[in-house]
């Protein structure tokens, strides 16, 4: 083990970063003074009539008598959604923004109803009339590549849309050494982000300049105007978008959907405001759903548990296209690349898939792929754990990462972790012996408990050089930032990201703050808007704090320097005398001192003061595109299990994790139990059901169920601080770790109840269907 | 379907004369007709609890009544939580104690915790996870929202 991990947070000396302020964001939040999409009123109404067929030509769509009724024939023109990986085998395919000629699953955007309200157009789509010649669906990725499937998209035989494989070399010699082979065939069902604000998209036309501006709830709003740019063929410029307040995304509005497309293009035609509300039902059949994965995984033990090689086959079934810009591969491909996690081994033969359905496309949801890799691996372990009839901490002890910078079988660098001490750390506050005693004593009463461990690293921050090595055409990676202290001393960040609830306004302030020594509520942070911030990536895959933030410090860093230029002018001081604090530069050990407001009115009033040794005004920018970091965390979950029902109860759920430095410990706590909720929800509860014929079962919150105040348990957590020095914030950054760990941790927990009973679940999420079905498998059985 | 009826809607004490259809709802009448976006809609098919308002003194969601249900009614949403510049203690406790993220939940959050704590200002913790488990929240993980309601209640009983 090697490195410095402190428990907790602080130190430094440091007087805004590390602390608990409130967050500047919620004052307008909670006085209902927040701005989102769905504010905003209209002069034309859009509905979309969505296919009731998962697959089949379209014969005829009839449309009332004076409707204005939109399809494929009247956009021509309008170019595809079609995303690129220059990698892998990979066929693309374009998504048309209304579908064309054919259908490829229930819910596809096959017309535009326009009215006057909403009201009206509902009533209208409602006598659009779709003649679909019906075909056979495909829903079940497996069914997907089995002989003889029907081909979803023309050229693409076995319906495989991208394929990867990887072997190391000498693998072969080292899997027939082993004296244990252990396997896991895990499945993660299709799943749904669910944010509580459902997509929207307003877009109003500028008579005077011919400019579109784009109200959408997205995460990434620059993306989303190049992309529609593209699709239209307009110039960029004459495209505004603006991310409002956002109300969550969770990597369901980190892709492009075909709706906004549509609106735009409305808006230009009619020269008009137009605008789209989604009802939650088409949120759920219609916008971007996740998880869909089968992962069989093998792993190849020495005789004293220590795992030697691993063979994984991974299976993503991606929907009927490729999400912009990540593309179907992100799943698939972000498994391959991650799999072995925070296990040392060199030994690595992957063959990862995606495959194309008739179903909803998939993109992003919180941890992408890595709630299904860790689920897969640590069930792995705990089997293997059984195999050699030794305690799950300590297979995970022979096997877990200690030395660092370590290089992976599939040559990613981590840098350093705490996978160890996160674990233990974890171990002594759940306090194992006493766990195991009361379970005791509660099976000999007929109930069951169970404990479930998950370790895991989370790849965060990376920047470009890590998207472009997956072969992408957009390769998303830097931010800038540009700020400027105006001339009354107030400060404005622009960021090129763009959050949806993370609190980022507050956490850039206090990093500005640390530098410049004016408090946060004299900093602005702005975002979302394409016209008013820099070009930017947006925020996903627990990057903004990281980037964004390494960007910001180096701004402030540069304002700083400029400050101290202009202090030492104005207070006749060397500049290495001069702090900057309370809003003021002062020279140390003196009461001569002067404001950054003052100092501001100068740099923008007085420049031939600063005889030409300064630019005028007060406005730098920064770039940052690090290489990328890992975070780490140790999850544990206890359970209560009915056998009776298969009802499972989350009792107890401690987290300890390691994010490197915390800029804000308030927000990061946040960030961690809502990524648990979701992740229990995943575990337990979520799950978007598909019928043979390719109708979704689950299109209200009633069946598709994210867990209330009830199912989630108080979460106890534990911080360790690991800093980054791949990040010059030192923060690793933690958007989506609270999500990765629960599915592993509590279906580890599950099956540890299931002990007596000799069954094991390996599906998620693990429904007390499931569970029963088992169980009364296993009763017949005996 | 277009007939309109006349209603008198009055919201945080100040009437709005609207024409609306008969089947419109409640929460789109709170939103559109009367300009008053701060209830959400998350929904409209009763789970959410996002657009919960307080409707003569019990928190009901607005995606289920009808507008013309509530003439005569003494509707209050969030925009008339607090007192001029002084934010309701429910309104501060959320802030304070991180209660929100993204915010979108958080008016629905703020109605129902007032309307209840208004009815049983002694509320036990538990039954209070009860009434809370009536929204849903997709960014907090509740565990925020708990401590906030908490709080509030407290400062509200003193
Ligand atoms: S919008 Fe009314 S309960 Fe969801
Ligand atoms: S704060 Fe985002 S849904 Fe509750």
């Amino acid at each position: 083990m090697s490195g410095a991990h402190t428990k907790g947070s602080g130190g430094d000396g440091m007087k805004w970063v590390g602390r608990s302020i409130r967050r500047l964001e919620d004052p307008a939040l909670v006085q209902g003074r927040g701005r989102f999409t769905g504010d905003l009123s209209a002069a034309h109404w859009v509905r979309f009539v969505r296919s009731p067929n998962a697959a089949g030509k379209i014969k005829s769509i009839t449309a009332p008598d004076g409707a204005m009724v939109i399809t494929a024939a009247d956009i021509e023109g309008v170019k595809k959604i079609t995303p690129m990986l220059h990698k892998f085998n990979y066929k693309p395919v374009g998504q048309p923004i209304l579908a064309d000629g054919e259908v490829r699953f229930v819910g596809e955007a096959v017309a535009a109803v326009v009215a006057a309200t909403e009201e009206e157009a509902e009533d209208i789509a409602d006598l659009v009339e779709i003649d679909i010649e019906d075909a056979a669906a495909l829903v079940d990725g497996r069914a997907a590549i089995a002989d003889g499937a029907p081909q979803i998209h023309a050229g693409m035989p076995g319906n495989v849309i991208v394929k990867a494989e990887i072997k190391t070399p000498g693998f072969d010699d080292v899997w027939a050494s082993a004296a244990k082979i252990v396997r896991c065939d895990a499945r993660s069902n299709r799943q749904n982000a669910t944010p509580m604000e459902a997509r929207a998209a307003h877009a109003t036309y500028d008579s005077a300049t011919g400019r579109v501006t784009l109200h959408c709830t997205t995460q990434m709003p620059h993306l989303v105007r190049t992309a529609i740019a593209d699709c239209l063929g307009m110039p960029e410029s004459d495209l505004r978008v603006i991310a409002p307040d956002v109300g969550g995304g969770f990597g369901q509005k980190m892709s492009l959907c075909v709706e906004y497309v549509l609106v735009t293009w409305l808006a230009r035609k009619l020269k008009s405001s137009v605008a789209w509300t989604e009802d939650r039902r088409e949120n759920l059949i219609a916008s971007f759903h996740s998880r869909d994965q089968y992962i069989t995984l093998e792993g190849a033990f020495d005789e004293n548990a220590k795992l030697l090689a691993l063979r994984a086959d991974i299976l993503a079934n991606t929907g009927a296209y490729s999400c912009f810009p990540t593309t179907c591969g992100m799943e698939p491909l972000m498994a391959m690349a991650e799999m072995p996690g925070p296990y040392d081994v060199q030994q690595y033969d992957c063959l990862a898939r995606a495959v194309v359905t008739n179903t909803c496309t998939m993109g992003a949801y919180r941890g992408v792929s890595r709630p299904s890799i860790t689920f897969t691996l640590e069930r792995l372990m705990d089997k293997a754990a059984k195999a050699f009839a030794i305690d799950p901490l300590d297979i995970r002890r022979k096997n877990l990462i200690t030395q660092f910078p370590y290089k992976s079988a599939m040559g990613l660098e981590y840098d350093e972790a705490s996978y160890r001490e996160t674990m233990e750390t974890a171990v002594e506050a759940i306090n194992v012996p006493a766990f195991r005693a009361r379970q005791q004593l509660a099976r000999d009463k007929g109930e069951y408990l169970g404990i479930g461990f998950a370790t895991f690293s989370e790849r965060t921050g990376y920047g470009s050089p890590a998207f472009a090595a997956r072969g992408m055409a957009i390769t998303p990676g830097w931010e800038t930032v540009h700020i400027t202290v105006d001339p009354s001393g107030f400060v404005e960040a622009r960021i090129g990201s763009s959050p949806h609830g993370q609190g980022l306004r507050t956490t850039l302030a206090q990093i500005i703050a640390e530098e410049i020594g004016v408090p946060p509520e004299m900093i602005k942070v702005v975002h979302g808007d394409t016209d008013t911030a820099p070009y930017g990536w947006g925020t996903f895959a627990s990057r903004s704090l990281v980037i964004s933030g390494g960007a910001t410090l180096i701004a402030a860093r540069k304002i700083k320097a400029k400050l101290l230029k202009i202090a030492g002018h104005m207070l006749e001081a060397a500049e290495t005398d001069i702090v900057l604090e309370d809003g003021k530069a002062k020279v140390a050990g003196t009461d001569r001192e002067v404001s950054v407001a003052a100092m501001a009115r100068e740099a923008y009033t007085q420049t031939h003061r600063f005889k030409g040794e300064i630019e005028p005004g007060l406005t730098e920018s920064g770039t940052y595109d690090p290489p990328g970091t890992f975070s780490n965390a140790c999850h544990v979950a206890i359970v209560r299990l009915d056998a009776e029902t298969g009802h499972v109860k989350v009792e107890r759920y401690l987290v300890a994790e390691d994010a490197g430095r915390i800029i804000n410990p308030m927000i990061a706590d946040g960030q961690v139990h809502g990524g648990v909720a979701q992740g229990i929800g995943n575990a337990l509860l979520e799950e978007i059901i598909y019928d043979e014929s390719g109708a979704i079962l689950t299109a209200n919150l009633a069946d598709f169920m994210p867990p209330t105040a009830h199912e989630i348990p108080p979460i106890e957590l534990h911080h360790l601080e690991t800093p980054s020095t791949q990040s010059i914030t030192k923060a690793k950054g933690l958007g989506e770790g609270g999500t990765i760990g629960p599915p592993a941790a509590v279906v580890n927990a599950i099956n540890d109840a299931l002990t007596p009973f000799n069954v094991e679940i390996d599906t998620i999420p693990a429904t007390p269907q499931r569970i029963r079905t088992l169980l009364r498998n296993a009763e017949r059985a005996s | 379907m277009s007939e309109k009826t006349d209603v008198t809607l009055t919201i945080n004490g100040k009437d709005y004369a609207i024409a609306v259809e008969p089947r419109r709802t409640l929460a789109d009448a709170i939103r559109e007709d009367c300009g008053q976006t701060g209830t959400h809609i998350g929904c409209e098919h009763g789970v959410c609890g996002a657009c919960t308002v307080i409707v003569d003194d019990a928190p009901v969601r607005s995606c289920l009544m009808f507008a013309v249900q509530a003439e005569g009614k003494a509707i209050r949403t969030v925009e008339g939580l607090a007192d001029g510049d002084k934010l309701h203690p429910m309104q501060q406790a959320f802030m304070d104690n991180h209660g929100l993220q993204c915010g979108f939940c958080t008016p629905g959050f703020l109605m129902l915790a007032v309307g209840v704590l208004e009815r049983e200002p002694n509320i036990s913790d538990e039954a209070l996870i009860d009434v809370l488990s009536s929204n849903l929240c997709r960014c907090t993980g509740y565990q925020n929202i708990i401590k906030s309601v908490r709080a509030a209640a407290q400062e509200m009983r003193k």
